[in-house]
This record gives C-alpha cells, sequence and structure tokens, in this order.
C-alpha cells in the first residue's frame, strides 16, 4: 500500500481530509466544528422550487438527522451536496474547501460519499465485486497496468490485499457469508447494508445516508444503527435522511428540519421535540 | 425430446458439472469444439458436393477464416456493448476509418487514387489509431447521451463515414502535392495485408520452415494457393487468440470491474468516486482501434477495397454473433463468432450447391405454389423454392436463430455465465483455512492478516 499512497500524493491534491483543513491556506473558510457547511442551496426544476435556500451545517464526528415532509427537499439537497445535480445558487463547503458543482467523482476523492435512497447495488456484480470496486486510487485501474505483463503484477498483488480488506469489511457488517452472491439476490435490507459497507470502502470522513432505514427489518435496522454507532466512534461523521422518528430521535445528536426547500430549524432532538414551528410542518402536533 | 436435446447443449456448454475443469479449459474445449463441429459439417457438405481433398480443405481454410474475422469483431464489439455496456451500432464505419486510412497510407504513389506508398505495418497501425481517433470525436459529445441516443449517433455515424468516402469530393483530392482520395465508389486498391505471408516466408527460418510446409502440402494434394492463405488465416488466428488474451485481462481487472459498474449503474460507480467517463473514453476508442484492425485483416486481405463492403447491416452480423455466444463473455465472442460465420454465413450457400448438383429442382415463381405441392407429398417445389431464394432465407435463418436463442438460451451460449472482474481470485478467501480450498498459502495468508492490521486502526 505505500506505494500507492506516494503515487497518490504526486497525483492528487487532496490527500486526506485532516490535512486538508490545515493545508488549504483558506483560514477564514476552515471550521473545526463543522464539516459539511451548506450556505443559501438553491436548486429548481423547471416551476418547482425544490430546494429554497437552504442552510445548515454538519459538526464533524456527529450523527445528523435531515427531516421533513415528503418534497421538502432533503434527497435534492443530498443531489447537490453530493454533485448529482447542480445547484442553481448557494454554496457548499466540505472541510474548508468548496465543492459546490463538483463532480460526484470528485467530492468523493475529497472523502464525502453517499448512499441512495433506493439502493444502487451493482446487480450483476457479487457483493465481494461491489466491494472491491469501491478503494480509491486502484492501480488495476489504469488500462495499461490491466493489460502490461511486469505491470500487473502489482495490481494483483494490490487485488489481493483490496480482496482482503473488502472481506474485512463484510464480516463487519455480517455479509461475508453473502460474498459470492449476486449483489442482485440480496434482500432490501441486505443491499442496503452492502450499500454503506461498499461507501466506506472509499475512505470517507463523512457519509450521507438516504433513507437507510426504508425497507430494513427491525433487528436488521437495529444492526445497522450499532454499525453506525461503532463507526461514529472511529471518527465518521454521518448525515442522514429519515422518515422513522424513533432513530431520528433517539439516535441522532444533531436533527435539521427542512420544509419547502427551506430549513425550518435545527438543534438537538430535545430542541427540536420542542419546536412549535416543527411541530406543526411536519410532526403533526403530536410526538 | 427437447429434454434431450437440452441435455446436449448442457454438455456442449458446460453447464453440466465440470468441477474437475478450470474455467479456461472449458471454453478452450467449447471453443474448439464448436471449431470442429463446424469443420465435420463443411466436410460432409465438401464429399456431397464431391470436392477434391484441395477443395475440402480450401472449404475449411475459408470457413476458419470468416470465423476468425468475425471473432475478431464480436470481440470488440464485446469491449463496448458486452462490458461496458455502450450501444454501439457503427461498428462497421470504424472498420471503414480503419481500413480507408491503411488504404490511402500503403496505395502506391502513382496509384489511382494516389496514396503515401508507405510500409505495411505504418498502414496497420495508422489505421488503427484513425479509428480511435473517430472513436474519440464520437464519444466526446456522445457519452453524455443515453444508452439508445448513443446508438442513434454512432449508427448516424457509421453511414457519415461510408457516404463521405462515397463522396465525389473525397473521391480524388490533393493533399500536400499529391492528388489522394478514397476512389469513391469504384473503390481503392493498395498493399494487401495478405502480402505479410510472401514477407514472413522470405525470412530466413520461417522461409525453410514454409518451404517445407509446401512440400508437404504438395504431396498430399493441397495447392500451394491454399497453403497460402491459410498461412494468413493462421495469422489472423493468432491475431484472435492475442485479442482475447488482452481483453481477458481488461475483463479481469479493476479496470474491467469500473467497465463492469458502468454497464450496471453509472450513477452509483460515480457516486463511488470512479471516473466514469475517462474510462468510457478510453475503451470506447480501445474497441474503435480494434474494429479498425479486423476491418484493416478482413478487407485489407484482398488488397482492394469498396465502399460497398460497410453496409450498416455488417453492424447487425456482428451483434447477432455476439448475442449467440453470449454479451459479456470473451470466450462467448469467439463462439459466436465460429457459429455465425461458418452456420449462418457460409453454410446457406453450401447447402444451396448440394441441392443444384442432386436434385433437378425448379425454382416454383411464388411461396404458394411450393405450398401447394407440399400439401399434395411433392417436397421438390418446397427445396426448389429454398435453393432458389437462399439469400433471403439465410436472413430468415438468422431470424430464426435469434428465436431459439431466445427461448432456449437467453443469455447466449455463455452468456449466462458472469465473468467476476478482479485480478485475483475472489472465490474463497484465502486467509481461512476452515475450507481447504487450495488456493490459501499460508505466505499469502500472512501478509494480508499485516495489512488488515494495519488498517484497522
Amino acid at each position: 500500500m505505500s506505494d500507492t499512497d506516494s503515487e497518490a500524493e504526486g497525483s492528487d491534491p487532496i490527500e486526506s481530509n485532516d490535512d486538508a483543513t490545515v493545508a488549504n491556506g483558506r483560514p477564514e473558510a476552515v471550521d473545526a466544528d463543522n464539516t459539511l457547511v451548506v450556505e443559501n442551496l438553491r436548486k429548481r426544476f423547471g416551476g418547482i422550487v425544490a430546494v429554497d435556500g437552504a442552510s445548515f451545517e454538519v459538526e464533524r464526528g456527529s450523527i445528523t438527522g435531515l427531516i421533513g415532509p415528503n418534497g421538502a427537499g432533503k434527497s435534492t439537497t443530498f443531489n447537490c451536496i453530493t454533485g448529482v445535480h447542480r445547484p442553481d445558487g448557494g454554496r457548499i463547503t466540505f472541510d474548508g474547501e468548496d465543492i459546490t458543482g463538483l463532480s460526484p467523482e470528485a467530492i468523493v476523492d475529497r472523502g464525502l460519499v453517499r448512499t441512495f435512497q433506493i439502493a444502487r447495488e451493482l446487480p450483476e456484480m457479487t457483493v465481494l465485486e461491489n466491494m472491491m470496486l469501491a478503494p480509491k486510487r486502484q492501480l488495476g485501474e489504469s488500462l495499461w497496468r490491466s493489460v502490461m505483463p511486469v505491470a500487473r503484477r502489482r495490481v494483483v498483488e494490490q487485488e489481493d490485499e483490496l480482496r482482503e480488506r473488502a472481506w474485512e469489511t463484510l464480516e463487519f457488517f455480517e455479509l461475508d457469508h453473502l460474498a459470492g452472491e449476486y449483489a442482485g439476490s440480496l434482500s432490501g435490507g441486505q443491499r442496503k447494508l452492502l450499500e454503506l459497507a461498499r461507501a466506506l470502502q472509499t475512505d470517507p470522513s463523512t457519509v450521507l445516508l438516504d433513507e437507510p432505514m426504508a425497507g430494513v427489518n427491525p433487528s436488521l435496522e437495529r444492526r445497522l444503527l450499532e454499525h453506525i454507532h461503532e463507526l461514529q466512534e472511529d471518527g465518521y461523521t454521518f448525515l442522514l435522511v429519515e422518515h422513522d422518528m424513533d432513530v431520528i430521535m433517539n439516535h441522532c445528536e444533531r436533527v435539521i428540519v427542512m420544509h419547502q426547500g427551506q430549513v425550518l430549524a435545527q438543534g438537538s432532538a430535545d430542541e427540536i421535540q420542542a419546536d412549535e414551528q416543527v411541530l406543526e410542518a411536519y410532526l403533526g402536533g403530536t410526538v | 425430446m427437447t429434454d434431450r436435446l437440452r441435455e446436449r447443449a448442457d454438455a456442449l456448454t458446460g453447464r453440466v458439472d465440470l468441477d474437475e475443469f478450470e474455467r479456461w479449459q472449458v471454453d478452450l474445449l467449447l471453443v474448439f469444439g464448436v471449431l470442429l463441429a463446424s469443420y465435420v459439417l463443411f466436410t460432409i457438405f465438401g464429399l456431397l458436393l464431391g470436392l477434391s481433398f484441395n477443395g475440402i480443405v480450401s472449404t475449411l481454410r475459408r470457413v476458419t477464416y470468416f470465423a476468425a474475422v468475425y471473432a475478431l469483431l464480436t470481440l470488440a464489439l464485446n469491449l463496448h456493448w458486452g462490458y461496458t455496456g455502450l450501444f454501439n451500432i457503427g461498428v462497421a464505419g470504424f472498420m471503414a476509418v480503419g481500413v480507408y486510412t491503411m488504404a490511402i497510407l500503403t496505395a502506391p504513389v502513382d496509384g489511382s487514387p494516389a496514396g503515401f506508398g508507405l510500409p505495411l505495418p505504418i498502414g496497420i497501425i495508422g489505421g488503427m489509431l484513425a479509428a480511435a481517433l473517430v472513436g474519440l470525436v464520437a464519444a466526446l459529445p456522445a457519452l453524455r447521451l443515453r444508452a439508445d441516443y448513443f446508438a442513434i449517433v454512432t449508427l448516424g455515424l457509421s453511414e457519415i463515414i461510408r457516404l463521405s468516402i462515397i463522396s465525389g469530393t473525397l473521391r480524388q483530392f490533393e493533399f500536400a502535392g499529391r492528388e489522394i482520395g478514397t476512389g469513391g465508389g469504384s473503390g481503392i486498391s493498395f498493399t494487401a495485408t495478405n502480402s505479410i505471408i510472401p514477407w514472413l516466408l522470405d525470412l530466413p527460418v520461417l522461409g525453410a520452415l514454409g518451404d517445407r510446409l509446401f512440400a508437404a502440402a504438395g504431396t498430399i494434394g493441397i495447392e500451394a494457393s491454399v497453403v497460402q492463405s491459410g498461412l494468413y488465416t493462421f495469422v489472423l488466428l493468432l491475431c484472435v487468440v492475442a485479442l482475447y488474451l488482452v481483453l481477458a485481462r481488461i475483463a479481469y481487472s479493476p479496470f474491467g470491474r469500473v467497465l463492469k459498474a458502468i454497464r450496471e449503474d453509472e450513477l452509483a460507480a460515480r457516486s463511488l468516486g470512479k471516473r466514469t467517463n475517462v474510462a468510457k473514453i478510453k475503451v470506447f476508442m480501445l474497441g474503435c482501434a480494434l474494429m479498425g484492425l479486423a476491418g484493416i485483416l478482413w478487407q485489407g486481405g484482398r488488397g482492394f477495397v469498396t465502399p460497398e463492403s460497410f453496409m450498416p447491416i455488417l453492424t447487425f452480423y456482428v451483434f447477432v454473433a455476439l448475442i449467440i455466444g453470449g454479451a459479456g463473455s470473451n470466450a462467448g465472442s469467439i463462439v459466436g463468432g465460429i457459429v455465425f460465420a461458418a452456420i449462418l454465413w457460409e453454410g446457406p450457400p453450401f447447402v444451396q450447391r448440394i441441392i443444384r448438383l442432386h436434385l433437378d429442382v425448379r425454382t416454383p415463381p411464388t411461396i404458394y405454389d411450393a405450398f401447394v405441392a407440399l400439401g399434395s407429398a411433392d417436397p421438390l417445389p418446397m427445396i426448389g423454392y429454398v435453393e432458389g431464394n437462399m439469400e433471403q432465407i439465410r436472413f430468415m435463418l438468422v431470424g430464426v436463430a435469434l428465436i431459439v436463442l431466445m427461448l432456449w438460451r437467453p443469455d447466449g451460449v455463455l452468456g449466462h455465465r458472469k465473468e467476476i472482474a478482479a485480478a485475483t481470485d475472489l472465490s474463497n478467501r484465502p486467509t481461512a483455512a476452515t475450507d481447504g480450498g487450495g488456493t490459501g498459502e499460508s505466505n499469502g495468508g500472512e501478509i494480508e492478516e499485516q495489512d488488515g492490521g494495519e488498517r484497522d486502526e
């Protein structure tokens, strides 16, 4: 692995996120507490304004919930942050660096990775293949290295390492018994787990989860939440869109409420539960 | 009846328990099995036609030649469509770019139209580069399009290329003080690619071997011209093997994994940080260069080419071959190429000749007459009708083959079997001693465990 790291330094200016904050040279933008800062984000589709000036922060090392009624603009916000959509206005800062309008792959490079509302596993690839796709800076992703006889040796070595690493993550998520199965034959909940496991293979610092519990049975949900807490202890930051209020209120330190494309409130779970506006707009007056 | 057929097909395609064989051995057996089966078929055809031994050998040579050419094209298309999901229906156009670039580079300086008179290798490399560059030009704007629109762009481009070659403007034009051109509809003459055989036979060691080969062939009654074209066919087969090896390396690599991910779900791949556009452009250019090469080896063999050879239908033949073999499988691509070339392409004319030779049949004016006669237990008019319309029946045969395939094996002969894209064995975990898979070396296991420890942090 030492080879890859030294190479990556040469080719990729953004090495790792914790260094980037220091090395960025833009101290006014660096925010020690917040990993992700969204300011005045706007996105419209034709006549529909999906996100209308949303601003919020995600605290480093936290599990933050993003809630709101259907159509509040949560998924569009996610898509704008992760480069799937290009925002019409506003600014997204990740670890002190402006990432507004960057491509999804450039954003993943900086350590911000996401999962999708409907799991996007690669169905005709095995679970292990799915896992091995994700790691960054694979030597064998270069065409000539994959083909040329001598250069390929190092590709194979790295593949052995990646395989072992993939196995370890699969074990952590208790998916190792499915390693050889095609991802398309997994159950809905298992796909969600696989997507999270796969996302972690990219060495992110922050993970955006779009409805990770949707369609997941209670026992698997418990496991997923345990995993998220364990990962939080390892230093990961999570931002998750979720409709399950129990999950949000019991597991998120901070909650952001969106309504009609704007941020209605943000604060601790208790604060949110006591917020009159939120109760009216979303929680229907009773909790 | 169908059960027995299916069993036999399973035996052919390796669905039966062949665990004791490695997968590549099964593939090799299958490829050679299909080739051998078509040889047997055409030997029977030859005997029915009363061909001499030399004639039969020449027939088999011809079948092998087309099988190799279609295998090359199918392999290249498999890289685009089977692996990456790039729906390229402009294969004929990229072949044309390759062949015409090679033709203009190698055509004699005093020819009509004149060329640059460069040596053949420069022509071949130039042709491949030109095809790759045209691929790049097509890919840059078109890769942003969805699959079906991408297909339309490639089909349109292939027709633009063909019509440009025919056009009067490019027929002959002045370039660097020379009257070069495509020759329009009347074609262009150039250095034939099979001229490498005489060149190779002039080399010291190969020449001596060649002399022996010619002498040996002569004693068993094979003419020198058949040996000569047989050698060129052999060169094509070597190209198929080389291309297969290169493509297999791509398939079993992280690059191949990215290609598969693009085919499955491009946004998911991008959301994992994969630079899918770069990979798509690379693979599209490579595939186009290979299509150019296949075109050069095929159409370049005669030393003369016209735009007629690059009709859009050619692209669909290659697709049929790929569908037969199974998209996504390189070994399947070769099998598909052989089956298409032998049974669907070369087979029907032989059947026609056999009918003509053995049966005194007249082609009835309409198929209705043939059916009426068939109703009164006289099959001859029907046979006559088939004989007289073999060109059209050939297309029906392609359709029937596709329908049978759809019912029987919707993924093609080898497409049901998904290749695992990794440069290492993913079937079991080498550190796990419990399985006893045999692949786990204690040495490799230790290294991996160390790595795992470092990463745990």
